[in-house]
């Protein structure tokens, strides 16, 4: 199983996501968009135990790397030192800072199939993008728990959606496999289970239903 | 341990209420009410009210200081704050000398929470552009930092005219116009605030308020990093006061509903359903219920974070004039006195 996880992005959702990575026991490096400083306060108080350092640093040692970055910075990811690497793609289209999604994204594909094409050599699955940071660090509970929320993960194949899977049952939600990177629409904003946080027969419904809007 | 002193206060947008018809009111009469609503939480002894910035059809107010200055001349203790002034896309000269003329006519009463804004439409409104987001704000404190000094300014930067011993007036009696900055849950802006030695006031709208208190722990380090004054921390929630907590979840649910909707179709969230209200109501931001029911969440929620000052969002979406104003009755009456007791305030 993974034991490194490389987090990009070291806002709500990354530091988040590094807290609950620590909980669950993986080694967990974060990085944000330049010097290491500029997030060490941040990841020391509030994610105690992640190491705060550079892109690439955080991205070698990884066996799961976790993009929480804008999506519009899609394009500024090293391409080379992501080769070969399992990437979660847990970045949502916002128009408030992304800004007019055709000025950066391809027409007609899921913004995972955009970050796949971008990063040829990467294998990369969508997950962890469908509910919000807060509800991801109130949620989170031990396998077997009362009550415990789902997570949808899409992906094109299926040993890294089984890895993919088990990450999430780690941090301590239910893992729910959903088809294909092109499904994963449904789990971006306008899609059917985006800001869903229920549990994993609901989900299964809300999947189920059409999508309002699609990109 | 040393007894704290707590302040407590009431904030809206403006947002279109129903009049006894059932009809909605237009913008005028919106921004009448809630200087009626002021006046009224004045009168019954509430501390702050602030008045959030908002470019958007369904909130009145787009000028917070106008609304507070017509506030301040028919009150007497209330401080009187914005909550936000998006400062990103505003001047900060000018917003310095607007509040420093509303703490002018108000005797002091003037407070600034500065804030990047969670809502967009004024950067094209004002000719900005949302990927200067970050950079607008973090240069425009800087310089606002330079102009609470109130001694001539000299400064130089990217998002406006540069300043050369520039004065600006009118200086504040006290010398000391009162700042915070609205900080939405990034941890960006908390170092922020403690790095420039401002406090902070923290708009915590969804989850559990006990997940702030790190950021509370965040703040205090990154003022000892930084060498700046650690001050209190705010808090600002939405929230909906009635008789019983039945009446109130009856009530309130469809309100917030259609608000959250609303703002969620831009955002592609999925509709707000009554589990979700309910968790919200039970351990999440919304203080939704019987007097005694709020009081305790209030309490335990400023515990948690460490906050010595909390505002309820009142009024949130399309309510009824008559229950605004229950709303403001009960929280200035029996929720602060029961809230303060809980908390031991020192006398």
């Amino acid at each position: 199983m993974a034991q490194t996880i490389g987090i990009l992005g070291a806002g709500k959702l990354g530091i988040t996501l590094a807290e609950l990575a620590v909980k669950a026991g993986y080694a967990v490096m974060i990085a944000g968009s330049g010097d290491p400083e500029k997030i060490r306060l941040s990841v020391t108080v509030l994610a105690p135990g992640a190491v705060p350092t550079t892109q690439n640093e955080a991205i070698e040692p990884a066996d799961l790397v976790v993009l929480a970055i804008p999506l519009r910075n899609y394009k500024q990811l090293p391409v080379g030192a992501l080769a070969s690497k399992l990437v979660i793609d847990a970045a949502n289209y916002w128009w408030e800072t992304d800004g007019d999604r055709k000025d950066f994204m391809p027409k007609g594909m899921s913004t995972s199939e955009a970050i796949q094409q971008f990063l040829p050599e990467s294998r990369v699955v969508k997950a962890l993008s469908h509910m919000s940071y807060h509800d991801l660090h109130d949620e989170a509970r031990a396998k077997g728990a009362n009550g415990r929320k789902a997570i949808a993960v899409a992906g094109d194949n299926e040993t890294d959606i089984a890895a993919v899977s088990e990450f999430i049952d780690m941090l301590g939600f239910d893992p729910l496999p959903m088809g294909t990177l092109k499904n994963g629409q449904k789990l971006e904003p306008g899609g059917s289970v985006f800001g869903a946080n229920v549990d994993s027969a609901t989900l299964q419904e809300l999947l189920l239903l059409p999508a309002e809007q699609s990109a | 341990m040393t007894k704290k002193k707590y302040t407590f206060g009431l904030d809206t947008f403006g947002d279109l209420a129903l009049d006894e018809q059932g009809n909605a009111i237009n913008y005028a009469q919106a921004l009448r009410l809630v200087v009626d609503e002021a006046v009224l939480a004045d009168k019954l002894g509430v501390d702050a009210i602030a008045l959030g910035e908002h470019h958007r059809d369904e909130f009145a107010i787009s000028s917070p200081e106008m609304v507070l200055a017509a506030i301040a001349s028919k009150t007497n203790n209330i401080k009187l704050a914005s909550g936000v002034t998006v400062l990103s896309s505003d001047d900060p000269v000018r917003v310095f000398e607007r509040f420093s003329t509303l703490d002018a006519v108000s005797n002091g009463r003037a407070q600034v929470i500065l804030g990047r804004g969670s809502f967009t439409e004024s950067f094209p409104l004002f000719g900005y552009n949302l990927r200067d987001y970050n950079e607008l704000f973090e240069e425009k404190v800087e310089l606002f930092v330079e102009l609470l000094k109130e001694k001539p300014v000299t400064w130089q930067g990217t998002t406006r005219a540069a300043l050369e011993a520039a004065d600006v007036f009118p200086k504040t009696e006290s010398g000391h116009l009162e700042t915070m900055i609205g900080v939405g849950g990034s941890p960006e802006s908390v170092i922020r605030a403690a790095r420039h030695g401002l406090p902070m006031m923290l708009a915590i709208i969804g989850g559990s308020p006990e997940r702030f208190r790190p950021y509370a722990e965040l703040y205090e380090q990154a003022t000892k990093e930084a060498g700046t004054k650690q001050h209190p921390i705010g808090m600002h929630s939405p929230g909906y006061i009635a008789e019983t907590d039945e009446e109130a979840i009856t009530e309130a649910f469809p309100f917030f509903k259609a608000s959250m909707d609303k703002i969620g179709k831009t955002r592609g969230w999925t509709p707000m359903s009554r589990e979700h209200f309910l968790s919200e109501v039970s351990h999440g931001s919304m203080y939704v219920g019987s007097p005694e029911t709020v009081a305790q969440k209030i309490a335990k929620a400023m515990k948690a974070v460490g906050a010595t000052r909390f505002d309820i969002v009142y009024g949130f979406g399309v309510v009824p004039i008559e229950k605004r104003r229950r709303t403001i009755e009960l929280y200035a009456t029996k929720v602060i006195p029961r809230v303060r007791k809980l908390l031991g305030e020192a006398k």
